[in-house]
């Protein structure tokens, strides 16, 4: 049964597990499928995977992407149709999820309702037979920690979402398990309860130091907590990196789209100097954008922009070293903290700009007006090459 | 208008069940009553003379019947509460697409009278009848063995008839349990025997608790199934009271037998209530 897993593993990185020097978790070669009405439907096509111990892993991605597939073969929910799954350079393939050292936060908690609190966080160390005391001792402690303590007796239908969430964390993170397994935890909890919760799961992480594998669609919780993101679309994963490298420089048009917003043009390269494709969109009008030394002139590219990082500009700039676009205005929308342009342009897509509301009070500019967008050469980046 | 409408709205909503209730039942309860403590005879009929005697002499004269219609209400519950758990939890957990069609295939039987199906199962039981027949010929039974009319074949009865009554309720319980629960007690460590005894069953309970009510009471005071797969050892309580009221015209008797069964069922429920902890069973049931 145990296999010794590949050995392209990620070395292992603070806190939590560092005696073994095994990543906490590992996917080789794995492909789910699933019967449905006598057909195969592949859920993850292929996955090969290494989640560093004390790291905070998410699974990103729209729903029936594979994520969800993805943790449940971690927690032994389900069996890879092929490929192996390793614990802890262990190999669990086979084993039920009962005996897997790993504990799952459920989307809707999965609370047991006929227990009080005291009884639901007590539940596995009761079945791993760990001594009286020593449950008290810690169901105490992790109470502590997730701001429950004088809770004990209470029953879920008692307590409000975000309490019954702290539960639920509590409940696994009391077994001090090797991973665990967060589906979509706060996806129920309404937009302040999340922000706050985010933070608070950031911290209890670094407190305890597991390795986390959160599992969301949602881009910027991902972003804001995560050490590293997994982006997966239909089965796959489209790009793996940390939050910055996936914002920053998505490597597919997939990733680009549903990570924040992008602007995407589709070019062809005049030229290249040094390291630096130009694409020449009409009389003072370009694009500038870093791409490796294969490129040559005369090839088809893909070029991101993020919104934030384009300047509006009503008077041609004098002189640009990056990127130039004239356009019009089509929408003005304020959002407070920012104002958003749509602006029609000349390199054949709708753009769209983040203005900081930072200084003035007035609008850049107004709906119909011709504008100038520049930026920055290195804040162009070019997809898939 | 509009506000007086709106507090008139629920009454007038319970009106036709209430009326219903009241006519049918309420008076009938309290002429029943008032005829447990009357005396005479069918000739020169009865009086109201607030005879408590009548429920001494129905306790005395039939304590036997009474036992005996109370253990075999529990023991009927019993076996019942063993053999409908898996057909529910089956069905619950398992029944994917067909789960209507095994629910209808439990109610089936409902679709024939009761007391022909009980009838029914008389010549299936009687001593040369299709079972018995072949097993005394095989020699594996002996040639005067029989069930018709022993206790067996009463409680057999009984829990035939009343299988339905306790699936369905069970099956409502277990339907409703998140299978998260379930897969959050696996991911707890819990063995697939403590994931039931720790937290399929107790969340089972309101069900089992409905399921009890709805056959432990009718099955202590069922009537039909003693008559015709028992004998005269078998008698149960029902059967008396049927008798008193119907051939010896003792009201009164039949009255007070009544009245007593009701109020050691109730008292029984309310019991077995408190034990189990009505409010937490309510409680979880109300979710």
């Amino acid at each position: 049964m145990t296999t010794s897993p590949p050995h392209h593993a990620v070395t292992a990185r603070s806190a939590g597990g560092e005696r073994t020097g095994h990543p906490a978790i590992q996917f080789a070669g794995v492909r789910k499928q699933y019967l449905s009405h006598g057909e195969a439907v592949p859920a993850v096509k292929s996955l090969d995977l290494s989640i560093a111990q004390g790291e905070f892993f998410s699974l990103l991605g729209p729903s029936g992407c594979g994520k969800t597939t993805t943790m449940r073969m971690i927690a032994g929910f389900e069996a890879p149709t092929t490929g192996r799954v390793f614990l802890d350079g262990k190999d669990v393939t086979g084993v039920a999820a009962n005996k897997r050292d790993v504990n799952m936060v459920f989307q809707s908690y999965a609370l047991f309702p006929h227990l009080n609190v005291l009884q639901n966080v007590s539940f596995g160390l009761e079945r791993k037979k760990v001594g009286k005391a020593e449950i008290r001792r810690r169901v105490g402690e992790i109470l502590e920690i997730v701001s429950l303590t004088g809770m004990e007796k209470r029953h879920p239908r008692e307590m409000s979402g975000g309490q019954q969430q702290r539960v639920a964390l509590a409940r696994a993170l009391v077994n001090h398990p090797r991973a665990l397994l967060l589906d979509e935890p706060l996806g129920a909890l309404d937009l302040k309860l999340r922000q706050q919760m985010q933070i608070e799961l950031k911290r209890i992480q670094r407190e305890v130091g597991i390795t986390f594998v959160y599992v969301t669609h949602d881009q910027g919780e991902a972003l804001t907590m995560s050490d590293r993101i997994a982006v997966m679309n239909a089965g796959l994963i489209e790009q793996l990196g940390t939050p910055r490298e996936i914002y920053e420089k998505p490597a597919t048009r997939f990733v680009a789209g549903f990570i924040g917003t992008s602007n995407i043009v589709d070019g062809r390269v005049s030229r290249v100097e040094n390291g630096w494709a130009v694409l020449d969109v009409g009389p003072g009008e370009r694009i500038v954008a870093p791409v490796p030394g294969s490129v040559r002139a005369g090839q088809g590219i893909e070029v991101s922009v993020r919104p934030e990082k384009i300047g509006l500009h009503r008077t041609a700039p004098l002189q640009a070293a990056g990127s130039v676009l004239a356009g019009t205005v089509t929408e003005v929308v304020y959002h407070g903290t920012s104002t958003n342009y749509t602006v029609a342009t000349s390199a054949g897509s709708d753009f769209v700009v983040f203005d900081q509301n930072a200084h003035d009070a007035e609008d850049v500019a107004s709906r119909g007006e011709r504008v100038f967008l520049t930026w920055a050469p290195q804040h162009s980046y070019p997809i898939g090459v | 208008m509009n506000r007086v409408k709106r507090t008139l709205a629920p009454y007038l909503l319970v009106l036709p069940g209430g009326l219903w209730l009241l006519l049918f039942f309420v008076v009938p309860m309290v002429t029943m009553f008032s005829l447990s403590l009357q005396q005479g005879d069918i000739i020169n009929g009865y009086r109201f003379t607030g005879h408590w005697q009548n429920y001494l002499d129905a306790i005395t004269d039939y304590r036997v019947q009474l036992i005996r219609s109370l253990v075999y209400g529990l023991i009927t519950t019993v076996a019942l509460i063993v053999m409908s758990f898996p057909v529910a939890y089956w069905i619950a957990f398992y029944g994917g697409r067909r789960k209507p069609t095994y629910l209808f295939l439990v109610l089936l039987p409902f679709f024939v009278s009761f007391v022909l199906r009980t009838i029914s199962w008389r010549q299936i039981l009687t001593d040369d009848g299709m079972l018995l027949h072949p097993l005394k010929e095989a020699g594996l039974l002996s040639p005067g063995f029989h069930i018709l009319g022993t206790p067996y074949a009463v409680i057999f009865g009984l829990i035939y008839n009343f299988l339905p009554f306790m699936v369905l309720p069970i099956y409502v319980a277990l339907e409703r349990i998140d299978p998260r629960v379930v897969e959050a007690a696996r991911d707890l460590y819990a063995a697939p025997m403590t994931v039931f005894r720790r937290v399929v069953f107790p969340l089972a309970l309101p069900g089992v608790f409905a399921g009890v009510l709805m056959t432990f009471v009718p099955a202590s005071s069922d009537y039909v199934n003693s008559g015709v797969l028992g004998s005269s050892s078998t008698t149960m309580i029902g059967q008396v009271v049927q008798a008193q009221a119907l051939a010896n015209s003792n009201y009164p008797m039949a009255s007070a037998l009544s009245f007593f069964l009701m109020a050691v069922l109730l008292t029984g429920v309310f019991a077995y209530a408190r034990v189990l902890g009505t409010e937490d069973v309510m409680n979880a049931a109300a979710r």
